[in-house]
């Protein structure tokens, strides 16, 4: 995402903050180390006076963490974040949040396509969709109380990538697709790369509001085995979790609770919305599995991973700021 | 605006041919932007609209290339592997239930259409039928004969309970089912122009005992006539006779069916003579089908709401021209098993 920002010339300063130091190259980045909660947040919008936050750090994928951290990061971490945006004297003028799909659910009532105004149709089962709920009701509260904002919600589908490790791809890396026995829903993805791109879009335009992001079309999940190259494996309708879990324990695939009623009644959402605004996706949810099993291809090809940035502060710090370095030279 | 403007046109290296390029593309998109420069900060061509920067903080440019964003662009491959559309629906696996079925139709049931050329070969139509037995027969001729005939898909929707159900799920939706919702028959007839086929009755008709044979329930709450007003497509009413015969209820078992988390458990004549095959197997009745003229509502379409009056008077009506049809066929009907 900065990486994409940086390209741009009329952004004038990017200020990252995350927990970790960020994988990739970034030029003019500035980059602070923060915790989870996103405690000192507060501190860097007044002392930065930014203009626009883009909050992409809601956890999605309950099987990377804990209950308690999952709530700890998206509910207190976005409680903070719009605190500080909030706050009086800030000049926080655009807050975007990235949220998921999940937030709509999957049950067997469902709309074929959700649009933005819908609501689910199930009751709330899992607990990374309370989590994402009520995230959403506290920005949606935010933006009531301070209409002076452009706070945009992004609700993005399954995302697959290369640089992105969702349950969905770490199984299909894995060559293993866990299935339902006798259900095969229909389910969307989005890129990697829409996905920045689309952050990118509202970061760069004034287009408050909650909008659905998938790439087009919909397929179904044994046909997202066959791209992708992987074997379905089929779990009873009933209880699937209890065969889940032993395998999960082992490492042979990931099968977090978010994604049960996934792969029983599927889910879509109508993107129209977006594209309204005059968003383009550049990959369709077919085009996405595609992309995802060729650079798949080609990662077990050559046998390894991509090489990984590390991020050295003193280095990074000596690049940006010392007198020496001749600037404009690819350092 | 922060005391970082002048420190990046310093930083710029004088007379380094590349760089100067970059920059001066930079200031003619700064220019070309509707956002560019209000306050001053034009002279090192980045414009005002971008975040103030942390005082002291310099920034360095690097050619936009080199950057790993944006730079692969690869051919976006989107070929499918099915043919599984977006409501689940699979021409070739409707093809292996045609073939199958087909022998069904034309043999067991003996299936004859009266007045096929009221349905549309093109745009969208909302076609209702009357319902019965106890596992529906009538749903598989209706779309088969259409399909057949006319050469175009029709989409049922039905009760999502059918998605519930393992394999039996996955089947009817590959075979053109549709969860019954109203924001999906909007969309297969106004945004697909397609056919959509309901039935109105619900499982009220397919549960009732043999002793109501063809008497219509209650159109639920008028439903299929707003939508067909808010898609602006006609609904066309089709009559069916035979289908009560094919799997008649004796009585229903509530208990049972409340066990096995089911609608309605029915106890049929099938199950009698048959046992459980009985549950798979048909009665052989002959099987008529009469179109009745297309309904058009004369109302502006893309409404959310109708006169609550108005929809609950036009299901009335069409409800009772459809009961009169089948009247009139049943007069005229002779043998429950050769028409």
């Amino acid at each position: 995402m900065a990486q994409a920002l940086e390209a741009k010339p009329d952004v004038e300063m990017i200020l990252g903050l995350g927990t970790k130091e960020p994988k990739v190259p970034l030029e003019r980045t500035e980059f602070v180390r923060s915790d989870q909660k996103y405690s000192i947040l507060s501190r860097i919008v007044r002392a930065t006076q930014v203009d626009t936050i883009v909050h992409t750090f809601l956890e999605t994928n309950s099987s990377a963490v804990s209950s308690r951290a999952l709530h700890e990061i998206n509910v207190i971490g976005t409680l903070n974040l719009l605190a500080a945006a909030g706050a009086a004297g800030a000049s926080v003028r655009k807050v975007i949040v990235k949220s998921s799909t999940h937030v709509y659910g999957a049950a067997e009532q469902d709309p074929t396509w959700f649009r933005e105004e819908d609501t689910r149709t199930g009751p709330v089962r899992t607990r990374l969709e309370r989590s994402l709920l009520e995230v959403e009701s506290l920005v949606r509260d935010f933006a009531e109380d301070n209409p002076h904002l452009a706070v945009t919600v992004l609700r993005f589908a399954n995302v697959l990538g290369t640089d992105i490790i969702t349950p969905i791809s770490f199984n299909l890396r894995k060559r293993v697709l866990p299935c339902i026995a006798g259900f095969d829903p229909l389910v969307q993805f989005v890129e990697e790369d829409d996905v920045v791109r689309a952050l990118e879009f509202v970061t760069a335009n004034r287009v408050p509001g909650v909008f659905n992001v998938a790439g087009e079309g919909k397929l179904p999940w044994s046909e997202v085995a066959s791209i992708g190259g992987a074997h379905l494996l089929p779990l009873p309708p009933v209880r699937p979790r209890l065969f889940a879990t032993p395998l999960e324990r082992v490492g042979a695939i990931r099968f977090p609770p978010e994604l049960e009623g996934l792969v029983r009644f599927g889910r879509g959402v109508d993107t129209s919305k977006l594209c309204r605004a005059g968003f383009e996706f550049r990959y369709s949810s077919a085009g996405t599995v595609r992309s995802f099993a060729r650079a798949n291809n080609l990662r077990r090809a050559t046998g390894g991973s991509d090489e990984e940035y590390r991020y050295e502060q003193d280095v990074e710090q000596f690049f940006r700021h010392s007198p020496t370095v001749v600037r404009g030279v690819d350092t | 605006m922060s005391a970082d403007d002048g420190d990046t046109g310093a930083a710029r290296p004088a007379g380094h041919p590349d760089d100067a390029d970059l920059i001066e593309a930079i200031v003619e998109h700064a220019e070309a932007d509707s956002h560019a420069d209000a306050s001053g900060t034009g002279t090192t061509g980045r414009p005002a609209e971008a975040t103030p920067a942390l005082s002291g903080a310099s920034v360095s440019y690097l050619p936009v290339a080199t950057r790993r964003y944006g730079s692969v662009d690869a051919e976006v491959d989107d070929a499918r592997r099915s043919d599984v559309d977006e409501w689940g629906r699979s021409e070739r696996m409707r093809s292996v239930v045609r073939r199958l079925y087909d022998p069904m139709y034309k043999y067991w049931f003996r299936v004859e259409w009266d007045g096929l050329e009221k349905i549309p070969t093109e745009g969208g139509a909302l076609l209702i039928a009357n319902h019965a037995g106890a596992i529906p027969s009538d749903a598989p001729a209706i779309m088969h004969g259409i399909e057949t005939e006319l050469g175009r898909p029709v989409y049922g929707l039905a009760d999502y309970f059918f998605r519930t159900i393992p394999m039996v799920g996955t089947l009817w939706s590959r075979t053109g089912g549709v969860p019954a919702h109203p924001d999906n028959a909007y969309r297969l007839l106004h945004d697909h122009q397609q056919l959509a086929m309901v039935f109105p009755e619900g499982t009220k008709a397919t549960s009732k005992t043999y002793s109501d044979r063809y008497r219509l329930r209650r159109f639920g709450r008028g439903g299929f006539v707003e939508i067909a007003m808010r898609a602006g497509v006609p609904v066309i009413p089709i009559a069916v006779v035979g289908a009560e015969e094919s799997m008649p209820i004796l009585f229903r078992l509530p208990r049972v069916a409340k066990a096995l988390n089911l609608p309605y458990f029915p106890v049929t004549v099938n199950s009698l003579l048959l046992g459980p095959l009985g549950y798979v197997t048909y009665l052989p009745s002959k099987f008529k089908l009469r179109v009745l003229d297309p309904v058009t509502f004369d109302v502006e379409p893309g409404l959310e709401r109708y006169s609550r009056s108005r929809v609950m008077d036009e299901a009335e009506k069409i409800r009772a021209t459809m009961q009169d049809a089948l009247h009139d066929m049943l007069r005229e009907r002779r043998s429950v098993w050769f028409g």
